[in-house]
């Protein structure tokens, strides 16, 4: 069969087995991009609902009738320059200034907070105006999007408070490192997925 | 609310005592069994001061092996409620003809289905195959644990919290009566006002949860962990249609969460997604639901196919045929079983050129699956083939499989549809490859890892009985479905005037019964293994295995392996047989393990009481569990010491007292 190996020495034995320790990679980064996909298919499903139900107006207001565009204009810079903030942020890590961390994620936090709350005033007073989200099923579909989308930016607040103290007391551990940089990936997906409510919900909504 | 003190109705929702189903003696019959019987079992494990030993070894544990036996334990006690509803649906339809109206009221008849449906499915397919997963793949590629242990553990919990959910609406209220699928506008708050629906909606988040953990979780662990050498196409098959499973557990498990969500916000805060007015569609919902629900059927399939590519190299005593076209058609079908969705309501009305688009996209599938069917065929072309009972179930599979798929080939045929949508020859079809695949492969693959995990093989004699009883009991419960499908006799019916029917409906009654024979047999099987235990005793390879798992005792050691293996070929362990590997005896290091923990439980636990709230409208209980649940989770992320480790010593000792071959070859031959 294989005559070559005749004669030539005889083919080193084959190694089976490592035998000092390995190091495990850590999959944290990666399972963490994992859930931002599978959150993405959340989403993609409240966009298809808005996409299908959003002319659906039940003889209620439409979204020329009810979308505050000056009031959408603030909110979206604020969260888009949370980001830009939040990147700062992670500048800093990379100086491994802890303070300067600190205050670039209180800033973010802060920016974040902003358009949380504008965002529940503009609830209210759409509610308060009779068009909430029994009213039809656009209202529905506009309100359960938006409405997630808020929730995930509570959410990426909570957490970034609770980060900060983490911080504070252990410094940039590896461990700690990671959670920031999965925050980041949190808070630019969270971004990302506004810019597509933004032009699509609010701004193509105006317009159906 | 039910009319009482309003401090009543704050404690308490729309909880009552009339919420307890105390007229209805046959829930009162099951409950007096069960409460005897859970209290027979906690009275035993405390009797023989077990509950440290469950707590510290098993609940609280992070091994993958032990989460991966516990989700078999749970899948197989939930496969025994499935089944009690399935008979009772049997016997009912055997007699409710004419003037006789069977036993159960057609309110009664239409939650057992959905309940059989629902807990068949999410309860005993998914545990099942979660279970195979956990504990086969970390081993098949050569690493000590899964990616993320600690939330293994909570997957597992909350797919129990799923589990609990659903059996306390047995005796606190009732359940769903939407159908498997909860679909509106049956579903919606105006038709469904009771707890029901609720009961479905939260004990599917919980559980939901749970699986795309899983998911996540896998992929990771495939991608990250294999051992050094093992590169993706010189990966087992089985870990392969794990990844492939997992991969698609991510993309659709959130849709299926997303619409349940939108179907609670309906129920609970009066939008209109899926009503009949206000602009709602009910056709949403059903589209949502089934672009989750049909990855979902290969979900469960695709790693029973894993399973079926390990068992037949084995026991043919040949190399998979057609390595290679098998990763492809599992990649390929796990792309088309997104893009099938709408076969299951060609009836909406979409058009001929959108029913025409996934009725081609449906048969495409054949294509991929019938090759696999083909390099099975092939692997044992010329092999020495054993027919143990692994190999059995495997061969029952290709028999029953392969029809299962034509039928469906033939409701694929958008107009054959038509007639056939809804009527019995489509739960024919889908029980032909649900039980076919899934089972049939449920109970290959316990045959085939049983002494991998527990050093001992499973009892021959039962084994062959259960298998034939399955195998008869199937095609007898469900040959007759086909021939009423084919006659126009719908589904979900609980009576019947047609007398002429009758005879089929007694038949398939009978093939019940025989699956539940079936279904002793191995219940019988696993007892009288445990009892011969020593004379069925195994070292680590007993079936001349040719992957990874085989190399090591049996059952494994907490940390798998003492040395991560390397890996040169498909088939490692083969190779490594074929090369006169020795084991080492010495010269071993201390392992770093992930510690136990009781977060999993506790979220878990919190998590149930979050949802039985819900169901029940008692707000100041839901917002105090919802809170207490996110409190224990940040707490969680404040404990940075989660390693422990496992001493050269203890490792060495492991080494020396595991069941290996030959030792135990004797004891067998
Ligand atoms: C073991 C023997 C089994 C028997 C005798 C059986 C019997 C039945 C019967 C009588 C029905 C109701 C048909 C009707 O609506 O008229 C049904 C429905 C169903 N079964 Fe099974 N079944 C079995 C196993 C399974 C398994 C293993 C699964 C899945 C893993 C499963 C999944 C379902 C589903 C999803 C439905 C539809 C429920 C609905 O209509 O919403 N069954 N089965
Ligand atoms: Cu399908």
């Amino acid at each position: 069969m294989n005559t070559v190996a005749i004669d030539t020495a005889p083919a080193e034995p084959r190694k089976f087995l490592c035998l000092e320790e390995a190091h495990p990679h850590n999959g944290t980064l990666l399972g963490f991009w994992l859930y931002l996909m599978s959150d993405c298919f959340i989403f993609a499903s409240l966009f298809a609902c808005n996409a299908v139900l959003g002319t659906s107006y039940a003889g209620g207001p439409t979204g020329h009738d009810v979308f505050d565009l000056p009031g959408l204009a603030v909110n979206t810079a604020l969260l888009l320059i949370s980001s830009v903030t939040f990147g700062f942020a992670m500048l800093e890590m990379a100086r491994q200034r802890k303070r300067a961390v600190l205050v670039w994620l209180a800033v973010s936090g802060l920016l974040a907070a902003a358009f949380v709350g504008l965002e529940i005033h503009e609830f209210v007073t759409m509610i308060a105006a009779g068009a909430g989200p029994d009213r039809s099923a656009f209202l529905s579909s506009f309100f359960a999007l938006v409405g997630t989308h808020g929730l995930h930016v509570s959410v990426g607040i909570l957490w970034l408070i609770v980060l900060m103290f983490q911080l504070g007391k252990h410094g940039f551990t590896e461990a700690n490192r990671r959670r920031l940089f999965c925050l980041s990936m949190f808070w630019h997906f969270l971004d990302l997925v506004w810019i597509g409510v933004f032009s699509y919900v609010y701004l193509v909504g105006v317009l159906r | 609310m039910p009319d009482r003190p309003a401090i009543w109705n704050f404690l308490l929702g729309r909880l009552s005592l009339s919420s307890l189903p105390l007229d209805n003696t046959i829930l009162v019959w099951t409950f007096v069994v069960v409460a005897l019987g859970g209290a027979a079992l906690l009275a035993t494990i405390t009797y023989y001061r077990k509950w440290g030993y469950l707590w510290h070894e098993w609940f609280t544990s992070v091994d993958h092996k032990r989460l991966g036996v516990m989700y078999m334990v749970l899948g197989t006690v939930m496969l025994l409620r499935g089944f009690a509803d399935a008979i009772m649906m049997r016997s009912q339809q055997a007699v409710a003809f004419g003037s006789n109206m069977g036993y159960l009221p057609p309110h009664h008849y239409d939650q057992i289905f959905t309940a059989h449906g629902a807990i068949m499915i999410f309860f005993v397919a998914m545990p099942y195959i979660a279970g195979f997963m956990n504990f086969v793949m970390p081993l098949q590629i050569g690493a000590r644990d899964v990616a993320f242990p600690f939330l293994n553990n909570f997957s597992f919990w909350l797919t129990v919290a799923g589990v609990v959910l659903f059996m306390t609406s047995l005796f606190i209220g009732d359940f769903s009566h939407a159908g498997w699928l909860g679909m509106p506008p049956v579903s919606e708050l105006k038709q469904s006002p009771g707890p029901g629906v609720d009961y479905y909606i939260w004990g599917l988040q919980l559980s939901g949860l749970g699986t795309l953990l899983t998911g996540i979780n896998f992929v990771v662990t495939v991608v990250k962990m294999r051992a050094p050498g093992m590169t993706l196409m010189k990966m087992p098959m089985f870990s392969w249609t794990t990844l492939c499973t997992s991969g698609l557990i991510v993309v659709t498990f959130p849709i299926l969460t997303a619409t349940l969500f939108l179907l609670s916000l309906d129920r609970y805060l009066g939008t209109h997604f899926f009503t009949n007015g206000f602009g709602g569609n009910v056709m949403m919902y059903v589209n949502l639901i089934w672009v989750w629900g049909h990855p979902e059927v290969y979900i469960l399939i695709l790693p029973m196919f894993g399973l079926y590519s390990e068992i037949v190299p084995t026991f043919s005593g040949k190399r998979l045929f057609g390595y290679s076209s098998m990763v492809y058609a599992t990649a390929s079908i796990m792309i088309l079983s997104y893009l099938v969705w709408l076969h299951h309501f060609f009836t909406m009305g979409s058009g001929a050129d959108v029913n025409s688009f996934f009725a081609l996209t449906t048969m495409l599938i054949s294509i991929p699956t019938g090759a696999k069917i083909f390099n099975w065929l092939f692997t044992m072309y010329r092999g020495r083939v054993r027919f143990d009972v692994p190999m059995l179930w495997t061969m029952g599979f290709l028999f029953t499989f392969t029809i299962g798929g034509m039928t469906g080939v033939m409701l694929s045929v958008a107009p054959a549809d038509f007639l056939l949508h809804n009527s019995l020859f489509l739960v024919a079809h889908f029980h032909n490859v649900i039980i076919g695949g899934v089972v049939f492969g449920v109970f290959a693959g316990i045959n085939y890892w049983f002494p991998k995990a527990f050093g001992f093989r499973l009892d021959e004699f039962w084994g062959k009985m259960s298998f034939w009883f399955w195998q008869i009991g199937f095609w007898v419960a469900f040959g007759p479905l086909y021939v009423l499908g084919l006659m126009g006799v719908t589904r979900r019916l609980s009576h019947f005037t047609d007398p002429s029917l009758q005879i089929w409906f007694i038949i398939a009654a009978f093939g019940a019964f025989l699956i539940l024979l079936g279904i002793l047999s191995f219940v019988m099987q696993i007892y009288v293994s445990i009892r011969r235990r020593d004379q069925l005793a195994v070292g680590n390879d007993p079936w001349g295995g040719r992957t990874l798992e085989w190399s090591t005792s049996s059952p494994p050691p907490p940390y798998n392996f003492a040395f991560i293996p390397m890996v040169h070929e498909r088939d490692a362990w083969t190779d490594m047989k074929k090369h006169g590997y020795q084991r080492p005896l010495e010269g071993f290091n201390a392992i770093h393990m992930p510690k136990n923990t009781g977060t999993g439980v506790v979220l878990a636990a919190l998590g149930t009481v979050f949802g039985f709230a819900m169901v029940w409208y008692i707000w100041w209980l839901a917002v105090v569990s919802f809170v207490a649940l996110i409190a224990v989770a940040i707490v969680h992320t404040f404990n940075y010491d989660r390693d422990g480790h496992i001493s050269a010593e203890e490792v060495s000792q492991f080494e020396h007292t595991g069941n290996w071959e030959p030792k135990a070859q004797g004891a067998t031959a």
